[in-house]
Parts: C-alpha cells; structure tokens; sequence
C-alpha cells in the first residue's frame, strides 16, 4: 500500500471500476465541437423553416431538395444528433443509479440516435435525389 | 483518503462524499443551469417531430398533409411554440458556456449579465420568430 502512488481512489472502487475511464477528454471536445458547429447551423435552420412557412408539399420539397438547403440540413442533423447523443449520456450518467437501467438507458440512448439520424438523413437525400 | 482502505469496511459509509444540490441555497445561476438540461432534452424529443416531418415530405403528399395538418392544429402550434423556445434558449445557453469555456465572463457583473441574458433574449427572440412567422404566412 506504500509503494502505491498517491491517488484518490480507493482499492474497493478501483475493484469496481469506478472513477475514471479515461475517455472523458474526447467526450467533452466533441461536444464542444458540435457546439460551435451548432451555432451557425441551428440559426440557419430556424431561417429555412421560416422560409418554408405556409409553402405547399412541391414548394417544401423543390426547397428542401436543392444543394444548399439540403446541404445545411445534412450538416445540422449530424452535429445536432451528435450532440444530442453526448448530452442525453451525461444527463444519464449523472441521475441513473441503478445498474441495469443504466445500461439499458445508455443503448437505448445510442439507438435512438442512430435511428432517428439516419431515418432524418435518408429523407433529406431522398428529398434530394428523388 | 488512503486511509479508508485500511479501516473496517463499517466506516465506508463515513467516507467524505460531495454535497448534493439541496444543501446549497438555490441562486438564478443554477436554475439556468438545470433549465440547460432540461431544453436539451426536450429537443431530443423534439428530434421525432424533425424526423416525422422530414419523412413526411419524402414520402407523400397525403403524409405531409397529416403532419400539416398537425401542426397548424392548436396543440401543434403549442408544441412547436415549446420546441422553437428550448432550441433558441438552449442555443444561448451554449453560447454563454462556450464564452466560459473560452475563459471569460466569470466575474460579475458580468456572469450575472449572460445569465440574465440568456433567459431574456431567448424569450424575446422567440416571440420576434412567432412575429415573423405569423408575418409571412
């Protein structure tokens, strides 16, 4: 126990896994990342769907389906998913104790954001190409 | 803290731990900060209504009429009412963390000032969007 270097951990939750995982750095970044991105991209987004108010389904999609609309709407989907999935883990690490719901909230929480991004980024390219 | 290795497991319990939120008095900042979470996570829910929306308008125009049809209803109004705040809020809120993270504004007044801030100007940007909204519709 002398020989062991200083640190704040102790044996039983170091046994448990407890602490940290070292990852935590990259977690951060990117949500900073995705934050920056988000800036621009979320007051873009508000400006397209203003544009888009009282517009028919032609009207929305010939819209929707040209270069730069599409363009802004693929990149604030993949940042702001991104983001979502970072954001809604910590709040899940923060306030879910309990070891099974943990878990099963944490895969959902990926799910969820793999389905609803792809199912958003198929539509835009389907809007586009179709 | 190498100590408690030591010791009975009995006085794991006696261990330091951190103080949770209720033992401090509660101030603006936290509200906001919780407020943060909260318009986070409503937007995750709100990811559906983009996503239904989105498929909408790649499937048909009987589809797209339903969603239309939805939000142009009186619940819908209030639901995208609920989801342009908590995006704008949520937004600002950003800004004012990435402000912090880049070192700046700890002090007051001028922490005080960004927090007020942020509550304010997303309640007055929102109304001025709804202003343009009903605008050009």
């Amino acid at each position: 126990m002398a020989n062991e270097p200083a640190s704040m951990r102790t044996a039983r939750g170091r046994i448990r896994y407890l602490g940290s995982a070292r990852s935590g750095a990259m977690h951060d970044w990117y949500t900073r990342l995705t934050a920056i991105a988000l800036v621009p991209l979320t007051i873009a987004f508000i400006w397209l769907v203003l544009s888009l108010i009282g517009k028919d389904y032609n009207a929305v999609r010939s819209e929707l389906g040209s270069t730069f609309p599409a363009l802004l709407m693929l990149l604030f989907i993949f940042a702001g998913i991104f983001h979502m999935k970072l954001g809604v883990q910590t709040i899940l690490e923060d306030y879910v104790r309990n070891e099974p719901a943990k878990t099963i909230a944490q895969v959902t929480n990926l799910f969820f954001a793999i389905c609803v991004g792809l199912a958003c980024i198929y539509a835009v390219l389907r809007i586009g190409f179709f | 803290m190498a100590e408690a290795n030591t010791r009975p497991i009995s006085s794991a319990a006696r261990r330091p731990l951190s103080p949770h939120l209720q033992v401090y008095r509660m101030i603006f900042g936290m509200l906001m900060s919780g407020f943060h979470r909260v318009t986070g996570l409503v937007l995750c829910f709100g990811t559906l209504l983009l996503a239904w929306w989105l498929i909408a308008a790649a499937s048909d125009a009987q589809s797209f009429a339903i969603i239309s049809g939805f939000l142009n209803s009186i619940i819908g109004q209030l639901v995208l009412f609920g989801f342009s705040w908590g995006l704008i809020h949520h937004l600002l809120g950003g800004i004012r963390h990435l402000i912090w993270d880049a070192g700046l504004c700890f002090d007051e007044p001028q922490r005080g000032f960004i927090t007020r801030g942020t509550l304010i100007s997303s309640i007055v940007l929102t109304l001025l969007v709804w202003i343009i909204a009903f605008i050009v519709r």
